[in-house]
Order: structure tokens, then C-alpha cells, then sequence
């Protein structure tokens, strides 16, 4: 450790009063104590809703042989949040690290819109009759290839180079899902009613429609590549100090940037075709883990962020099914709290 | 007061003007006239085109004139109003790529709509005009604030807040819709189609010539705020009264398309940047040009929106959405290439 960061430490310990010396993620003892406090809360609070979720109102006493379907099939919604709150948190937190900027999200990058091109150009040109066959693995996986090769062509052909610009992917990548979002509302406008039913019921997203074929194929894929994003999280950590300091540690900046990248990608499309979109849960999670983790490290931001979401989300879902009966409105609940949480972010902020 | 945020918020500054050119003052020139010839014949064919056969047919001449007519004029009219505003918005904010659609002011003008049908049952056309319009208003000027106060590391990510601004909004509009069971009103808003213009019902778009008239007068003080509140008071002008002139010009033409047609997107980025390509940045002789090309480039859209599944129609703002897309792309990838990017 450089003189500086002991004496930083020293300065900050003595502040408190506390130990002199003290290197670390965290400044003081109190601050570690406060991170591991809250993350046990946001997991307890998560298992509790879990429980909650599984348990609570049950048609069919213990004994029933239709207990256990009936808690198979409340399962695969809690699971469907599980991917959900890891995707998204995992994501906007690396996505936000790489940027260096603290108010975009990856949902921004248009995985939506080409979900719902996806979905409309397969009804358009192939009729409804291969809509209805194009479910299952192969569909499912062609999906988040496609969605995944459409970034990697964004990221290599606009970050790569000398003109390589991450604001500039950003700002392209928007304007791709606008453009996506009107050519699909062309093809829309020209189906007949009965193939738009059909096509409707498969873009609104939601916990309670993900396919719980999917799971043998998706957990390990998303568990993989969030394990690979927490390894990886030193290196995250440099990113973060932006592409001068990067490059004086001796991290190759741009390789790392589209790796990163690559990763969040892989989560995002997951997420998308498996669940839906959710523009501003991710964005909530992240801002409320910056807050509840006072460090910089991303080993701790980043389970500190999936306790976030997965608590937040479970507790939603919970709070509005079983004591106010609104089972509708959760996502757009979320949505709201997020849209107003970075409204706030928004105009507090000094620079960007 | 910052005027750095305005300063900075600049991307690729115009190219200079190699030689003075007095002539690039004069209003009326030869190519000038020829694109008024051009967006003439284009109404024109606007005209007719049509399923209806007004020649053919007895009552051929009144649906001209309750139909094709007022569409036409529609046309023209969101036309030059859409083109100005972004043109406005480009002065003001000395950014290029802020326009309605990358700031949130269409999602806020949707917003004031929902808030007209929800405070007042069946509200008419003037209450709902007057919803888009304060919204808007309200909007725009959460931006303007927004971008006075940050110091900016690059010009890109303005609309790129911009258009997370105009997520939250729809977010927002989408849980009050869906609260109150209304989202087709938000439906039928967003995609902004010309079908339904007839007599009687487009006439409220005639307030675009005043504004119109009112920004050619002031286009030089605008440009001139647009260089930061320190200058702008320098050179004698007051500069938040000119900021909220901007910002109401912005909002009328804003809330009145929202109102009578619905959404247009794109138009008042593609437009303006086109023009200034082409022209380099003399506003005043500019805003002519901007006006015409916002015309001819709607009208074109909604000719082929019309003709391209015949006999049906697609709305416009689904083709303005697509090649809008493709243009803004194109443009930014130019700017790359010449190093004005930031």
C-alpha cells in the first residue's frame, strides 16, 4: 500500500476515534459493520417474501397431493425474480461502472426493441402459425444470439478504432431501438386483429409468464456469467477510474470495456426474452446499492445490489398480491419508484 | 449561473464560413423559389392522392375540399412547426441533437393530454391543446434547468438524458392509463397519423404561422442566448426573458401538433441538421429553408404512408420514426468521422 492510502486511513480512523491504521474496501469499521448489516436485511427481507410468496394463502393444506404443484408453480414466478434481480442489478452496476456514468442504464440499448421486432418480423413473414411453433429452447436461444450479436456488432464497430466512442455507442444504440420500435409498429399496423391478439399476449412481459422450460438452460447461463462479472470485479474496479488511470494500472481499457460489455449483454438479453423489459428497476437498484454500500469496491457493490433488487422485488410482488390485491401494477410500480428516483439523481446532479 | 453547461453542450460547431457571401442574406434566391416549386407540386400530389376518386365521383369536389385540402394544409403546417422547434432548440441549447423527441417534451405533451381527460370528462380540443402545451412547457423547461446546472464531459450525453427524461414520463403516463383505464387515448397519441384531419378539425394548427412570424423576428436574440447568459446580457438582451420565449414557442407548436395530430418524432433533429449541412449556420436566412424542408419532408412521408399499402394507410409518424432513425444515425456517424464528436 502507497503512503498515501495509509495516511488517508489514518486521517479517516482518526477521525472516528476508532483504529489508526486500516486499509480496505470500507473507510471505518462502523461503515463495514452498516454494509454487512444491511446486506443480511435485504437477503432476510428477500427470503421472508420468498417464504411469503410460496407459503402464504395456500388453496391446499400441507397434506394435499396438489400441495406440491401448486408450490412448483408459485416457484417458478420467484425464480423468474431471481434471474430478474440478478440480471439487472449485476448489469446496471457494471454498465454504470464502465461508463463511468451513474444515471444510464443498459436497458437503454434497445434490448426490448428488438425483442419486439423479433417476435413481429417472425408473425410478419412467416404467419402465425410459425409464431406459435417459434417456443422452446431453439427459438429461446436464437433470440438472446441475436440480441447479443446485435450488441457485439454495435460495441466492436463503435468502440473499437480510433473514433471509438462509448457515448456515441450509447446514443446509437437508442436511436437503433427507436428506429426497431417503428418498423415493428409498421409490420404491427398491417396484421389482422387475430395475429396482433396473439403477437400482444407474447410481447407484454412479465415474472408470471417466464417459461419454466427455460431454467435448465438459463440459470446456469446467467449464474456463469454473474460469477464470471463478481471475478472479475477487480478489474471493474479499475475500469471505473476511467480510461487514463485504467491504462496507467496496465489494464488493456478497450478490450476490457467490450468484455464487460459483452457480459452485460449476455444478462440484459437474458432478462428481456425470458421476463420482458424493465427499464428502471435496474437503475433504482443500483442507485439505492451506491448508497447502502459506502465503497467503491464492486466486490461488495455488486451482491450488496442483487440483495437490493431480489428484496425489493420479492417484497413488491408480495405487498401488492397478498395485502393490497393489486397484482397488475407491480412492474409499473417499480418503474414509477425508478423514474423518480433518477428524476431526483437527475436534477441534484452537478456534473456528468 | 453556469454558461458553461450552454457553452459545452455544443457539438461540432458549423464549419466557418470560407469567404463571406453577402448574398446568403437575401431571402429569395433561385434555389429558394425552386424549392418552393418543389414543395408545391409535392402538395400537389398530396392532393391527390387518395382511395377516394374525387373526379369520378358526384360528391367529388366537396370531399376535396373536407378531406384532401385541410390534410394538406395539416401537412404543411405540423411540417414547418416540428422543423422549427428543433431548430429553436438547436439555437437555445447550441446542441444539435436536442429536438422534442430528445428531451422528453413529446412524452410531457402526452402527459398534458392524459391530464386533460383526467381532470375534465370529455374534454374538447382547446382543453386538451392547452394540457400539451403547459406540460410541454413545464418539460422543456425541467431540461433547460437541468442542463444549466451540470457541467457536461460531452455533448452526446444530453439527448441521451433526454430520452431517459421522456422513459420516466411515459412510465409515468403508462400507470395513470393504465390506473384509469385509458391507454388507448395514449395509443391513439403516439402514433401521430394525418387520417383523421378533416374541416373543422385541424384548424386550431393555424396558430403555427404566428409562431412562425415570431421566431423569424426573434431569431437573432435567440441565437444570440444561445451563447450563455453572460453574453447574451452583454449585448444588451434579457436573457431569461428570451429563455422563456424559446421555451413557450417550443411548447405551442409542441402542444398543438400533440393535440391535433399526435406524436411526430425525429422531424426537428433530421430537418434542421440537413439544412445546415448544407447551408452552414446563417439562421435568420436558414429558417426559410427549414420551414420548406420540414414541409416537403412530412409531406413526402405521408404521401408514401398512403400509398405504400393501398388501400389502407400507415400513419406517418411510424415512416418519420424509421427514416428519422437512419438520418440521425447517419449524422452522428459523420460527425465521428470529422472528430466533432466529444
Amino acid at each position: 500500500m502507497s503512503a498515501l492510502d495509509v495516511g488517508y486511513a489514518a486521517g479517516c480512523g482518526a477521525e472516528t476515534g476508532m483504529r489508526v491504521r486500516r486499509t480496505g474496501a470500507f473507510r471505518t469499521r462502523r461503515d463495514a459493520r452498516r454494509y454487512w448489516l444491511l446486506l443480511c436485511l435485504f437477503l432476510g427481507a428477500g427470503v421472508a417474501a420468498v417464504l411469503g410468496l410460496i407459503l402464504y394463502n395456500q388453496p391446499v393444506p400441507v397434506d394435499s397431493p396438489s400441495f406440491i404443484p401448486v408450490v412448483k408453480r408459485r416457484l417458478t414466478s420467484v425464480t423468474a425474480m431471481f434471474i430478474a434481480a440478478l440480471c439487472h442489478s449485476f448489469a446496471t452496476v457494471a454498465f454504470q461502472s464502465v461508463t463511468g456514468n451513474r444515471i444510464i442504464t443498459p436497458s437503454l440499448l434497445g434490448y426490448e426493441s428488438l425483442y419486439s421486432f423479433i417476435q413481429t418480423s417472425v408473425l410478419f413473414f412467416f404467419g402465425a402459425t410459425t409464431l406459435v411453433r417459434f417456443t422452446g429452447t431453439g427459438a429461446f436461444f436464437l433470440q438472446v444470439a441475436l440480441m447479443i450479436g446485435l450488441s457485439l456488432i454495435l460495441f466492436g464497430w463503435l468502440l473499437s478504432g480510433r473514433y471509438g466512442n462509448l457515448h456515441l455507442m450509447l446514443l446509437v444504440g437508442i436511436i437503433i431501438g427507436a428506429g426497431l420500435n417503428s418498423v415493428s409498429g409498421f409490420m404491427r399496423r398491417v396484421l389482422s386483429p387475430s395475429e396482433f391478439d396473439l403477437l400482444q399476449a407474447r410481447l407484454i412481459g412479465s415474472v408470471n409468464n417466464a417459461d419454466a422450460a427455460y431454467f435448465p438452460i438459463v440459470i446456469p447461463l446467467v449464474l456463469a456469467t454473474a460469477l464470471a462479472m463478481f471475478l472479475l470485479s477487480r478489474r471493474l474496479n479499475v475500469l471505473s477510474l476511467g480510461r487514463d488511470a485504467a491504462t496507467a494500472f496496465g489494464v488493456h481499457y478497450q478490450a476490457h470495456v467490450i468484455l464487460f460489455l459483452v457480459l452485460i449483454a449476455v444478462l440484459m438479453a437474458t432478462t428481456t426474452a425470458l421476463i420482458g423489459p424493465m427499464t428502471f428497476f435496474g437503475f433504482l437498484v443500483a442507485m439505492l446499492s451506491y448508497q447502502a454500500a459506502p465503497t467503491h469496491d464492486h466486490r461488495y457493490v455488486l451482491p450488496m445490489a442483487f440483495a437490493i433488487g431480489f428484496g425489493v422485488l420479492t417484497s413488491a410482488y408480495f405487498l401488492l398480491y397478498h395485502v393490497f390485491h393489486a397484482q397488475t401494477v407491480v412492474s409499473v410500480l417499480i418503474e414509477l419508484f425508478g423514474g423518480i428516483a433518477f428524476l431526483t439523481v437527475l436534477l441534484r446532479k452537478r456534473s456528468l | 449561473m453556469s454558461t458553461h453547461a450552454m457553452h459545452e453542450a455544443e457539438i461540432g460547431s458549423p464549419p466557418p464560413l470560407a469567404e463571406p457571401r453577402p448574398e446568403r442574406n437575401r431571402l429569395i434566391t433561385v434555389p429558394f423559389v425552386l424549392a418552393v416549386f418543389a414543395v408545391i407540386a409535392l402538395g400537389a400530389v398530396s392532393l391527390f392522392t387518395g382511395v377516394y376518386d374525387i373526379w369520378g365521383r358526384e360528391d367529388g369536389r366537396d370531399m376535396f375540399f373536407i378531406t384532401r385540402v385541410p390534410r394538406t394544409i395539416a401537412l404543411m403546417l405540423t411540417g414547418a412547426a416540428m422543423a422549427m422547434t428543433g431548430l429553436i432548440m438547436h439555437l437555445v441549447t447550441r446542441n444539435k441533437m436536442v429536438e422534442p423527441t430528445t428531451t422528453g417534451t413529446t412524452e410531457w405533451a402526452g402527459l398534458g393530454l392524459l391530464a386533460a381527460y383526467l381532470l375534465v370528462p370529455g374534454p374538447t380540443l382547446v382543453m386538451r391543446m392547452t394540457g400539451a402545451i403547459v406540460f410541454s412547457f413545464v418539460g422543456t423547461m425541467i431540461f433547460f434547468l437541468f442542463l444549466r446546472h451540470v457541467r457536461l464531459r460531452s455533448s452526446l450525453i444530453v439527448p441521451i438524458t433526454g430520452m431517459m427524461l421522456g422513459a420516466v414520463v411515459s412510465a409515468f403516463s403508462t400507470f395513470m392509463t393504465l390506473r384509469f383505464n385509458m391507454s388507448q387515448v395514449i395509443e391513439n397519441w403516439f402514433i401521430g397519423s394525418f387520417a383523421p384531419v378533416q374541416a373543422g378539425r385541424y384548424e386550431h394548427l393555424w396558430i403555427i404561422v404566428a409562431v412562425t412570424l415570431i421566431t423569424f423576428l426573434y431569431a437573432n436574440r435567440l441565437t444570440i442566448a444561445g451563447l450563455g447568459e453572460d453574453v447574451a446580457t452583454a449585448l444588451g438582451l434579457h436573457y431569461h426573458r428570451l429563455i422563456l420565449l424559446a421555451n413557450a414557442l417550443v411548447a405551442v407548436c409542441v402542444g398543438v401538433v400533440a393535440a391535433v395530430i399526435g406524436n411526430i418524432p425525429f422531424l426537428g433533429l433530421i430537418v434542421p441538421n440537413i439544412v445546415s449541412m448544407i447551408r452552414g449556420d446563417d439562421l435568420r436566412s436558414n429558417l426559410p429553408w427549414v420551414c420548406l424542408t420540414g414541409m416537403g419532408t412530412i409531406t413526402l412521408c405521408d404521401i408514401v404512408a398512403r400509398v405504400v399499402i393501398m388501400p389502407f394507410e400507415v400513419p406517418v409518424s411510424l415512416i418519420l420514426g424509421t427514416l428519422g432513425a437512419a438520418v440521425f444515425i447517419l449524422i452522428l456517424l459523420r460527425q465521428r468521422r470529422s472528430g466533432r464528436v466529444r
